[in-house]
């Protein structure tokens, strides 16, 4: 049920766009006015979320750790997992960004003959990192609608990515692992039940968007032909903020940044905003120096306190007369 | 807001990475793309048309180009039909560069334009009826 409603919603987002372009020729809309709206929300709504986040406290020191801490001098401290210092704290950050580090102890726990065991299990891990490096590489090779002339540093990317040289225009690698490991990670929502069975609108909706997108972007360059010069006279004429209309572009360009569009927008919505999150989790930006600084609650509120000296003040006399010992005279 | 130092730097990178093809272009007039027609043997037609119709020959020509490639060198078929019945022969030297004989000025400017960059320069001359490179 949930599947097929996120299929469908692809599907009529993806019909939406041919509509308002094949038939209705709205090219304007949906080449211009959307594409900038959806900009600005992504960037507008991603603001939002962060700042957002940053208005809740975080009242204590809760990072995670897994290896051993600072300690005394001749125990070697795991700087990595377990980091004393901000530049530990960069280290660790910047490993589980681009690697996915703790994504890699992911285990799996089955039952084999009565006895409960424990596992790895990496193809979680395999997948998603397959697919987020893919996209990056995508998104960067896309750079060169947007810049002219095109720095040396995309074209390589793009030769080095297309160096299979299979057919004409050239088949991307990206492309292929894209496809596949999104493949992979939809698959495994539907196939295993235990996965399926805490799957929701809002898990299945982002894969089949993003296998919509990559369809109809492998679809325009392979398949229909979409005329590259026409879109990145469009491109460059979005980013100049000099917009222009083209008619000469197919109706699959306008398709794909429809989808892409729509995911833009979707974006702060949603769990893909994890791509922000991540870096303000507190179990993985804290460093774990409880033992060394104090970490302050930053909802502690004044504690009104009443010191004996400004006590013995209110009350000398009193005390005086009553024959009290009293510190000062 | 909690740590706003560190927040305010975090978000002006997302939003200097996010937005960086409008940062690096605003201002810029977008330059059109310009393709020379101007040869001999185009400017002697009579009807200045490519043989199929420019925005075909636009998003399609380099699947075309593919297709022949393998109807000559594999099928030994030489001989396009168009779609309005003209019969040409499947070849660069022979059949584009006979008309588009400013390969730089052309097919060049538009690859560089777009990104493109055929690895078939490798073999082929690119030049008008000369042959494959020694
Ligand atoms: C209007 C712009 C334009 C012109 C003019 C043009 N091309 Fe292209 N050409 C392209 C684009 C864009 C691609 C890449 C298509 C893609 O990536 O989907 C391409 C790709 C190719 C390819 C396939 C190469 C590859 O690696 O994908 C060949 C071969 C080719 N062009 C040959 C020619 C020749 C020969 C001429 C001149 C007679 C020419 N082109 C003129 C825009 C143009
Ligand atoms: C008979 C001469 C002739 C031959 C042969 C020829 N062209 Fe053309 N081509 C033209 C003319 C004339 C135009 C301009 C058509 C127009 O603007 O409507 C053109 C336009 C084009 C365009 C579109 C350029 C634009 O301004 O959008 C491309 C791409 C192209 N040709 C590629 C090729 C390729 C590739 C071949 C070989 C397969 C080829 N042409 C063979 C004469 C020729
Ligand atoms: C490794 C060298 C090499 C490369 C690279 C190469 N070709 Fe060729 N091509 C050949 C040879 C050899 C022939 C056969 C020539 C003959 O039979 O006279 C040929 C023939 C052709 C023919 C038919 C004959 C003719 O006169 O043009 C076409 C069309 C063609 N190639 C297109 C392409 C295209 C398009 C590319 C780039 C995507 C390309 N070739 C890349 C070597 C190459
Ligand atoms: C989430 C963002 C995006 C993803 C995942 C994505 C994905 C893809 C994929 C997989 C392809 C196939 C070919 C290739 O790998 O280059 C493609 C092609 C294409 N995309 Fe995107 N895309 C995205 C955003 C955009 C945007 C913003 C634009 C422009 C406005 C765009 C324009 C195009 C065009 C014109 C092609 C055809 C390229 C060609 O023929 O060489 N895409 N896209």
């Amino acid at each position: 049920m949930k599947v097929w409603f996120s299929l469908l919603a692809v599907i009529i987002l993806a019909l939406t766009a041919w509509v308002g372009v094949e038939i209705l020729h709205l090219n304007t809309l949906f080449g211009i006015i959307i594409p900038y709206t959806a900009i600005a929300v992504f960037i507008g709504g991603f603001i939002i979320r962060v700042v957002r986040w940053g208005k809740s406290p975080v009242p204590f020191c809760i990072t995670t750790t897994c290896g051993q801490q600072q300690s005394l001098p001749w125990i070697k401290q795991n700087k990595i997992e377990n980091p004393t210092n901000t530049w530990g704290v960069i280290w660790r950050m910047v490993l589980e960004v681009t690697l996915f580090r703790s994504l890699f102890r992911n285990t799996k726990t089955e039952k084999i003959e009565d006895k409960l065991v424990f596992g790895s299990a990496q193809w979680l891990w395999f997948g998603s990192l397959v697919f987020h490096w893919s996209m990056l590489i995508i998104l960067l090779r896309h750079l060169r609608f947007f810049l002219n002339p095109v720095p040396g540093l995309i074209i390589g990317l793009e030769s080095l990515d297309s160096f299979l040289q299979i057919g004409v225009p050239l088949l991307y690698i990206t492309d292929v692992l894209l496809v596949a490991a999104l493949t992979y990670l939809f698959l495994r929502r539907v196939m295993i039940p235990n996965i399926k069975y805490i799957s929701q609108i809002a898990d299945y909706f982002p894969v089949l968007l993003l296998l919509g997108i990559a369809a109809s972007g492998i679809l325009g360059r392979y398949v229909y032909g979409v005329d590259v010069a026409a879109v990145k006279e469009l491109t460059m004429s979005l980013v100049s903020f000099k917009p222009t209309t083209s008619t000469t572009i197919g109706t699959i360009f306008y398709i794909h940044i429809f989808l892409v569009s729509s995911l833009a927008v979707y974006f702060p919505c949603s769990k893909l905003m994890h791509a922000g999150g991540i870096f303000l989790s507190p179990t993985r930006n804290l460093a774990n120096n409880s033992r060394i600084e104090r970490y302050i609650n930053p909802w502690n509120y004044e504690v009104e306190k009443h010191h004996y000296s400004e006590y013995e003040d209110e009350f000398r006399d009193k005390m005086r007369k009553v024959g009290l010992p009293l510190e000062k005279e | 807001m909690y740590n706003s130092r560190k927040i305010i730097i975090g978000l002006v990178i997302f939003v200097l990475v996010a937005a960086f093809p409008f940062f690096i272009n605003v201002g810029k007039t977008a330059q059109p793309l310009q393709l020379s027609l101007n040869t001999p043997t185009i400017n002697q037609l009579e009807k200045k048309e490519c043989i199929e119709s420019a925005d075909y020959m636009r998003a399609n020509h380099m699947r075309m180009l593919n297709e022949w490639r393998d109807q000559v060198v594999r099928e030994g078929n030489t001989v396009y039909t168009s779609s309005s019945g003209q019969k040409y022969e499947m070849s660069l030297e022979n059949n584009c560069f006979q008309c588009h004989s400013n390969k730089s000025n052309f097919c060049d400017s538009c690859h560089t334009y777009s990104q493109v960059d055929p690895y078939c320069w490798d073999c082929h001359n690119g030049t008008k009826g000369a042959g494959l490179k020694q």
